[in-house]
């Protein structure tokens, strides 16, 4: 009965607090749709300059995927100085020269996808286009839907990190914490009633977040939906009560925003969103240790996968554990301000 | 008359920084008892060992008969703590519903009993608007409303009247008379001197020690002063 009246006590305070519930839920969708305007966009359509190729080439190059100019030389050499152009191709010696612009790796891939491509028809035998087959996701798959998934983990972890941390330093800032612990509220009741009042919004949050990815934005999605909430809300666990065991090593709110760079923005690098397997192991080894990994990985599966429970039942584990330990932890920090 | 707190060779220390040295104190059911001191004097930390927020590292703290600190104590102590403690967004009824909730009254109960401490604090016209919009002295009867919900036997404010103009200041001790004659024991700490005239029996702190204890009247008369502030300089004297 304790728990719950902090339980309602929490809910009630964060109904009160109007930016606080908009930042944890409007700030989300509007990351999210500008990602999803950022990265969403169609394939970048290279301008390429072309100076005194065999006519042949240049038809094969015009049926690309490109923007072709005929244009001088000296001209095209200035327009790729002032980034008007991405690359030019000029013949020497009966073979084709690239110049390419150089500082857009984007560009510079697409401007030598087309010329493969071009190349390729050119050939005397032109080799069987092979037929592509998913075993997961599409054709249509793209660097949005492939970082969807983490990204809306991501979110939830952030900001309930952030305003589930705060709100436990401020308890303890404004002296109310104390107050608790000169009544018979045990230290676990405390730390569950953080859990509880949260976990409830949490739900909320994770179904709007959701939602709005996969039926607003159209987020690649083939598994199922409460597997997402079920992921999405062991996140929200792990970041909230890894905030407050936190907050009690931060003396006022600006310190718990110096967490940030040293706990959430390195999980970032580990949880998926950048391709783990070129680096050296060891370096993976350090995401062993964060929650989001776990988090990214599992919501992976799930939504462009489309797997079920089993493949990502380790992950859930691995998620609770953090969060058991987390919440262990926190009861054995609150003893500093009372014994018993 | 009854023991209610026994402390007995009472020390604390934080790290290496002794704050409370070999302080022996009773008090007795029913009495306003006092402690006088500077800031710094280890009033607070004594009182934090009363409430059971501080176990001493040296000496027992006896409250009711059983050791603290003790959860099954706690429930028949009020803390006001110096700071006001609320939750600012909540109103004033929220905050004490909370509370009310916390020391496991039933619903029935939180409703009547708020009503009846939102008589004594005189505090029943506004109590639906956010705290953030109080004043500092409703906030600090609110604060004390908080305390008494549980109808606590004994009743720990630290500095309970600081900051508060004297229009007030007399009216939470006339609240305090009216605890005390329900049979509430009352320890306060306060570094107002005439304020300590007010209390039934005094301990005088200075550094950690309690340098002089005993009635208001006694501790002027058995050094032939008139006013408790002199009593004080003259006993935090005979120390050094």
């Amino acid at each position: 009965m304790r728990t719950m009246a902090i339980i309602k006590r929490i809910l009630r305070q964060l109904r009160r607090d109007k930016r606080s519930m908009a930042l944890m839920i409007v700030a989300p969708l509007f990351i999210l749709t500008l990602m999803w305007l950022v990265l969403d966009g169609d394939t970048y359509v290279p301008e390429i300059a072309v100076v005194d190729l065999p006519s042949s080439i240049v038809k094969s190059l015009d049926e690309q995927e490109a923007e072709i100019r005929h244009i001088p030389e000296q001209e095209a050499r200035e327009k790729l100085q002032n980034k008007e152009l991405d690359a030019m191709i000029t013949w020497e010696e009966s073979k084709p020269e690239v110049l390419l612009e150089g500082s857009d790796p984007t560009a510079n891939g697409a401007v030598q996808k087309v010329l493969q491509q071009a190349m390729k028809e050119k050939a005397a035998k032109p080799v069987p286009e092979p037929e592509l087959k998913f075993l997961h996701g599409s054709e249509e798959l793209n660097l949005f839907d492939n970082t969807g998934p983490v990204l809306i983990g991501f979110f939830v972890f952030f900001f309930v990190f952030i305003v589930g941390g705060v709100s436990f330093l401020r308890e303890r800032t404004q002296g109310t914490l104390e107050r608790l612990l000169s009544t018979p509220l045990k230290r676990w009741e405390i730390v569950f009633g953080y859990l509880g009042g949260f976990g409830l919004f949490t739900i909320v949050q994770s179904i709007i977040i959701a939602a709005f990815s996969i039926y607003v934005l159209n987020m690649y999605m083939s598994g199922e939906f409460w597997y997402v909430m079920l992921i999405t809300f062991l996140l929200a666990m792990a970041a909230l009560s890894l905030g407050t065991l936190l907050s009690a090593y931060a003396n006022n709110e600006f310190q718990m925003m110096q967490f940030i760079p040293l706990v959430i923005v390195p999980q970032v690098f580990f949880s998926g969103i950048f391709n783990l397997e070129t680096m050296e192991p060891w370096l993976r080894a350090i995401g062993k240790v964060m929650p989001l990994t776990y988090g990214g990985e599992a919501l992976r599966d799930i939504m462009i996968r489309g797997k079920g429970f089993a493949v990502f039942s380790n992950e859930v584990y691995i998620l609770i554990g953090f969060t058991i330990l987390f919440i262990t932890l926190n009861i054995l920090a609150l003893k500093r301000h009372r014994t018993l | 008359m009854a023991t209610v707190i026994e402390l007995d060779h009472i020390a604390h220390s934080f790290g290496s920084e002794s704050v409370i040295k070999g302080i022996n104190m009773t008090v007795d059911k029913g009495e306003i008892f006092g402690l006088l001191g500077p800031s710094g004097a280890g009033k607070t930390t004594l009182v934090k060992i009363i409430v059971g927020i501080l176990k001493p590292s040296e000496g027992s703290a006896i409250v009711l008969g059983t050791p603290m600190p003790s959860l099954e104590q706690m429930k028949k102590i009020g803390f006001m703590a110096q700071s006001d403690a609320l939750y600012s967004e909540l109103s004033g009824r929220e905050n004490l519903d909370f509370f009310a909730t916390i020391y496991g009254l039933s619903k029935l109960q939180r409703k009547q009993r708020i009503q009846e401490v939102l008589q004594v604090v005189d505090l029943t016209s506004e109590i639906d608007k956010p705290v953030e919009k109080f004043s500092g002295g409703m906030k600090r009867r609110l604060s004390l409303a908080a305390s008494i919900l549980h109808q606590p036997e004994v009743l720990i404010l630290d500095e309970p009247t600081v900051g508060i103009d004297p229009v007030l200041r007399q009216s939470i001790w006339e609240e305090l008379n009216v605890l005390k004659e329900k049979g509430a024991t009352i320890i306060l700490t306060t570094h107002v001197m005439d304020e300590a005239e007010k209390c039934d029996r005094l301990a005088l702190l200075r550094d950690g020690y309690v340098i002089a204890q005993g009635t208001p009247k006694s501790l002027k008369q058995g050094i032939g002063v008139t006013t408790i502030e002199e009593a004080f300089l003259h006993y935090g004297g005979a120390v050094q």
